[in-house]
């Protein structure tokens, strides 16, 4: 069993079935992609995990505990950060201020200084410590994202949940940003979960990928295998199979939501 | 595309930086104010006399405007009880003293007092509603103020009551100007009290966590906050704010009566909106000037006597709204559709 793993969860809002019986499994120190057409439950899917949501059956296991009584508070402590996908930092905070509120969570009793001392080296290690003392709004929507990646590092997790990194990033911003997510694996030895629409992101980084499509799990493996799937192509292209040999199911361009 | 650039940009642009926050006019028109106001105390021993009182009369209602707005952002609504829990948090405080404590050491339990009051009223009667609409929330306010109203007057009867002076009689005489040591007592406690709650927020784990969760609640309980406590919590603060209000509005009045608040509760409002109601410092600022601007305006227009002070304070901030919606230290609020 890996780090994480949902376990046939189940939830509808009113008539809609936002996850059916969904189970999926991410091993420790991997990256795994989660990836669906529009409404198929992905972000869903993390403001479960996150406990924003309750299920009404199934469970989410994180490092063989039950999140089902875990209030969202507690999350980040058991290690577990997430990312929003529309950016959900606060607003006149300082950059580094909002760093900080995130490395609170893990660390109670440690001295300010030393959260301080840590929280800049956060900023530097995602490349924007000279925003430090700047206000977040008003920054860049790409600095921005990354003052959040940095305020969920800063918490110290295991697993790190990304939603839509990549969305509102340009060609460059992308690459670097998957040369970050690798590195965040190999050097911090974190689990990484993440919900894209950039296919060549998540194909290029993903150790394994789900596919998720009305909020049921209809494929799972390891990228190349997932991109020759044919209810994957089906999924995103509607049935026609046609041009199934370019191999990106969405364009490169990506969705912005 | 050829952007116009009026003279006033043109002027700014080329200040150096720090300046150039300064040259807006709302900052202008506050350091236009205080240049009148120093250079008119120093003409006019009368004049500086009113200005004191007005400073001092204007911190009681930054106080409880500051604790309105704290409330506003913490919860999203006006706290119309806000007024009737100082009074109602005086009234311990004169219970204290009955009780045989001096005025300070009642002052001081009284706030600890009114702090465990506001965590109370947080958790037990907003708590319950606040999910559920924003004017859930308000009518609940208005009937804690009728409650709270309710039970000081059965408690201790609608008479009036007499506490110590807190401050003595003593005047002092700067040149010809007499100061009153209560009004500079007042001024020293409100000010005090405030700059704390500030150091509060800006300095420290506590403060910060308060902030994250006023702001964002769904992101800050995911970075680890227990928002539902801190906003407990800062109910809890706002509710000593409005303590010290209330205990600095009594010997002003000079008796004590569950009506204490009902009238400052006003003008705090009108300061808030004045300043802009999201912005602690525009609460701060727009009770100091309400407080001057009235002092002075009573003084020297003759036609707003006692009577006609809260109209013509809501006459102005009728006409600063009109300018400025967003009060004076408030943004606009830009929403993309």
């Amino acid at each position: 069993m890996g780090l994480l793993s949902i376990e046939n969860a189940r939830l509808r809002f009113g008539g809609i079935v936002a996850l059916d019986d969904v189970s999926l499994d991410v091993a420790e120190g991997t990256i795994a992609g989660l990836i669906g057409p529009n409404g198929a439950g992905k972000t869903t899917a993390f403001n479960v995990i996150t406990r924003l949501y309750r299920l009404e059956s199934g469970d989410v296991v994180f490092d063989g505990r039950s999140l089902r009584r875990t209030p969202p508070s507690r999350v980040v402590q058991l290690g577990i950060a997430r990312t929003f996908q529309n950016v959900e930092l606060f607003p006149t905070m300082t950059v580094l201020e909002n760093v900080l509120v995130g490395a609170h969570a893990h660390a109670r009793f440690r001295r300010e200084s030393d959260l301080r001392r840590s929280a800049l080296e956060t900023l530097e290690y995602v490349g924007i410590e000279r925003y430090a003392h700047r206000p977040a709004t008003g920054l860049p929507f790409g600095t921005l994202k990354r003052v959040e990646l940095a305020r969920a590092l800063a918490a110290s997790p295991r697993l790190l949940l990304l939603d839509e990194p990549a969305g509102g990033l340009n060609h460059e911003e992308v690459q670097e940003l998957g040369a970050f997510i690798r590195r965040l694996r190999d050097e911090l030895r974190l689990t990484v979960l993440l919900v894209e629409h950039h296919m060549n992101l998540v194909m290029q980084v993903s150790d394994h990928v789900h596919v998720l499509n009305f909020g049921r799990v209809i494929a799972s493996g390891p990228p190349a295998e997932v991109q020759r799937n044919p209810k994957v192509i089906e999924a995103y292209l509607g049935g026609d199979l046609s041009s199934a040999e370019s191999a990106h199911p969405v364009s490169s361009a990506g969705e912005t939501a | 595309m050829a952007t116009v650039e009026t003279r006033p940009a043109r002027l700014r642009r080329d200040l150096p930086q720090w300046l150039r926050a300064l040259v807006r006019p709302v900052p202008l028109g506050l350091a236009a104010a205080c240049v009148f106001l120093v250079v008119g105390s120093l003409l006019s021993n009368d004049f500086a006399q009113q200005t004191v009182a007005g400073l001092a009369q204007g911190t009681i209602f930054g106080s409880l405007a500051l604790a309105l707005v704290l409330i506003y952002r913490a919860t999203e609504v006006i706290n119309f009880a806000q007024g009737e829990m100082a009074m109602a948090t005086t009234y311990v405080a004169y219970q204290l003293i009955s009780w045989g404590l001096s005025y300070w050491e009642a002052f001081f339990a009284t706030l600890v007092v009114a702090f465990v009051f506001g965590v109370v009223v947080q958790v037990v009667f907003i708590r319950p509603v606040q999910h559920t609409s924003v004017i859930a929330v308000v009518i609940v306010t208005v009937g804690l103020f009728i409650l709270i109203d309710g039970l000081v007057t059965w408690k201790w009867g609608a008479d009036l009551k007499f506490m110590p002076a807190p401050f003595g009689k003593t005047v002092y005489h700067v040149g010809g100007v007499a100061f009153a040591q209560q009004d500079l007592g007042t001024l020293l406690v409100s000010v005090l009290s405030v700059l704390l709650l500030w150091a509060l927020f800006r300095f420290t784990k506590l403060g910060l966590a308060m902030r994250a969760a006023a702001l964002r609640p769904a992101s800050a309980r995911l970075v680890g906050v227990r928002v539902d406590r801190m906003l407990a919590i800062g109910w809890g603060f706002a509710a000593v704010l409005g303590a010290v209000a209330g205990l600095m509005a009594e010997p002003a009045q000079y008796v004590l009566q569950p009506s204490l608040m009902q009238p400052i509760l006003l003008y705090a409002f009108a300061a808030a909106v004045l300043g802009g109601l999201e912005s602690p410092a525009g609460a701060v600022v727009g009770g100091i000037a309400l407080g001057v601007f009235l002092n002075l305006v009573g003084q020297y227009v003759g036609f707003v006597t006692s009577e006609l002070r809260l109209p013509f304070a809501f006459a102005v901030l009728l006409v600063v709204l009109l300018v400025k919606p967003a009060g004076l230290f408030g943004r606009a609020r830009v929403r993309r559709v």
